[in-house]
């Protein structure tokens, strides 16, 4: 009995760590390789690199331009996440907190939206981009960018506000603040949190998106879109150091904020 | 002063169900976003659809833009190979999902560990993931120093190349697998644990196995959650880009591919559009599939 027991712990934990291997191995390796000097990477009979240097990320970084794709991909996502804060948390605030006619088959139409595949309107806004006069610039790809987030926030806002239970908002306004008052002193710090990790969750759909950013852009390219240009013509090293960066923002963030990350993509996938 | 106070408590009483007055401010709030929407998925819909029926050169309608694609031997292994990579990726990412979901649904000791290493992929980009497994699997790739130094193999494997066409496909399963299941396990995960103790205990009590339970049980209750995940993934499959482009460039073409390659290579963009217009019409064609046929008859249970 007891031996049956042991064998079956030593199975899930063998299972278990088979699973951590499988996902963290690679990531461990696109570091190791991104550092790794340009001797050891070619020297097959070495499995590890054992000499590293921070060459091939900086000539990545200032002499390839990825510095100024990086600055490109962050002026995106933070226009992004305004345009889709600005746009997106009064209709989240109204969907949570309010009950009025269409509410049902609003929510349904913002629901079916998160499932629109955004790369169908690349095409047609790059045309009408070159008659606006916004083609190439990070504006344009934000204002598709947002497209594409701004479903998602409206349904994460309106799930985090949901959380806030409205008897505090309540309680505030019998004490004389108005309705925009109780929201701002009351229900907007206490959803503080969960729209930090709904920003950072904005941030990385705009930092990672790479069919509309190429396809809108042609010199003010953001990161992903200028690894698929110029970083594929570049020696192996350059590629695992842009795969290094591409991946860090994401890195960072599940430490963060794992908890939340995870539970924000349950709310848009439900 | 006390009499004021209570005024004001009466006043606010009757505001106190804002849902019933101000009919107009909720209207006002979900406006902008919904106005915002409609003009940058309406307009571009339209616009797609006027560019592919559109003759390039005279700009009158036309079907020119099909018969361009009918004859474009790209066109139809894009189609190929879209659909053979949604039909290799999705059901094995499927099962991977479900076994691994069942498998943290165990909670033995660690398991969050395991919960949140392997929903890690979910923040990763295509690129960067594309990027890692090339790293993984090239020339002188870690898997290829590996097995030749294990002396496993004595010349290394090739993935990439036009030459190793089915390598690449490999390749990119691979990378698909380690990059999305985490979006279906999440879901099926989620679902899983909507699924009430007493169920699988009264189950037990009358002496269902563990395999009747996940037969009987588990996977009818789940059936919704797998519906969503499976709509969800099919629904990327047919955007799938990045991955197919930097680990195999035009050797092995899909729909997106050229989609990108008719417009930043060729300068068309009505061959583009209809690249994309026929992406939006599987896309909708799929998910009235799934929603059809994995329509689940326990429905009331959930509710």
């Amino acid at each position: 009995m007891k031996t049956t027991v042991i064998l079956r712990r030593l199975l899930v934990y063998l299972c278990a760590t088979v699973l951590v291997l499988w996902i963290v191995v690679p990531l461990a390796l696109i570091v190791l390789f991104a550092l790794s000097s340009m001797r050891d990477y070619y020297d097959i009979h070495k499995v590890l690199p054992t000499k590293f240097t921070l060459k091939h990320i900086s000539e990545l970084l200032f002499d390839l331009g990825a510095i100024y794709s990086i600055i490109n991909s962050l002026l995106v996502a933070l226009m992004t996440i305004a345009l889709s804060f600005a746009l997106g948390l009064p209709a989240g605030y109204a969907l949570s907190r309010y009950i009025f006619p269409g509410r049902d088959s609003i929510k349904l139409l913002v629901l079916s939206m998160r499932m629109f595949p955004v790369m169908i309107i690349a095409v047609p806004l790059a045309v009408l981009y070159l008659r606006l006069g916004l083609s190439d610039t990070l504006l344009g790809v934000a204002l598709a960018h947002t497209t594409m987030a701004l479903p998602f926030t409206i349904i994460i806002t309106s799930s985090i506000f949901g959380g806030v239970p409205v008897e505090y908002e309540e309680a505030a306004m019998i004490f004389g603040l108005s309705r925009f008052e109780a929201f701002l002193k009351i229900t907007l710090p206490l959803a503080a949190p969960g729209l930090a990790a709904a920003s950072i969750f904005t941030f990385v759909i705009s930092w990672n998106e790479v069919f509309v950013a190429s396809i809108l852009t042609l010199t003010n390219r953001t990161l992903p879109a200028d690894i698929l240009v110029t970083v594929l013509n570049s020696p192996d090293p350059y590629k695992f150091a842009a795969g290094f960066i591409m991946a860090l923002p994401s890195l960072i963030f599940i430490f963060i904020a794992r908890k939340y990350l995870v539970t924000m993509w349950g709310i848009t996938t439900r | 002063m006390r009499e004021s106070g209570q005024m004001k408590i009466k006043h606010y009483f009757f505001n106190l169900f804002p849902r019933k007055i101000s009919s107009y401010t909720p209207y006002l709030l979900v406006a902008p976003a919904l106005i915002y929407l409609f003009t940058f998925i309406g307009y571009p819909l339209v616009q797609a659809i006027v560019l592919a029926f559109q003759d390039p050169s005279t700009g009158s309608p036309s079907l020119i833009n099909f018969e361009t694609l009918v004859k474009d031997a790209y066109f139809w292994d894009a189609l190929k190979y879209t659909f053979i990579l949604a039909l290799i990726i999705i059901p094995l990412q499927t099962l991977l999902a479900l076994s691994v979901a069942l498998f943290l649904n165990m909670r033995f000791k660690g398991a969050n560990v395991v919960l949140y290493t392997f929903t890690i992929p979910l923040t990763i980009s295509d690129v960067a993931a594309a990027l890692i497994w090339y790293n993984m699997l090239t020339t002188s790739g870690f898997l290829n120093r590996l097995l030749l130094n294990l002396g496993v193999i004595k010349e290394p494997i090739y993935f990439f190349g036009y030459v190793y066409r089915h390598m690449e496909l490999l390749a990119i399963i691979v990378t698909e697998i380690w990059r999305a299941t985490a979006i279906v396990f999440v879901i099926v995960f989620a679902g899983l644990q909507l699924i009430g103790r007493d169920y699988l205990e009264a189950a037990e009590v009358c002496g269902a196995s563990v395999l009747q339970r996940l037969r009987y049980i588990v996977l009818p209750l789940i059936k919704p959650s797998i519906q969503a995940a499976l709509i969800i993934r099919t629904l990327f499959a047919l955007q799938v880009y990045a991955v197919v482009w930097i680990l195999a460039g035009r050797d092995i073409p899909i729909l997106a591919g050229e989609a990108y390659y008719w417009m930043s290579e060729l300068y068309n963009p009505h061959i583009a559009a209809t690249y994309s217009l026929l992406i939006a019409f599987f896309s909708i064609l799929i998910g009235w599939l799934y929603i059809k046929l994995l329509k689940p008859k326990y429905e009331e249970v959930l509710r």
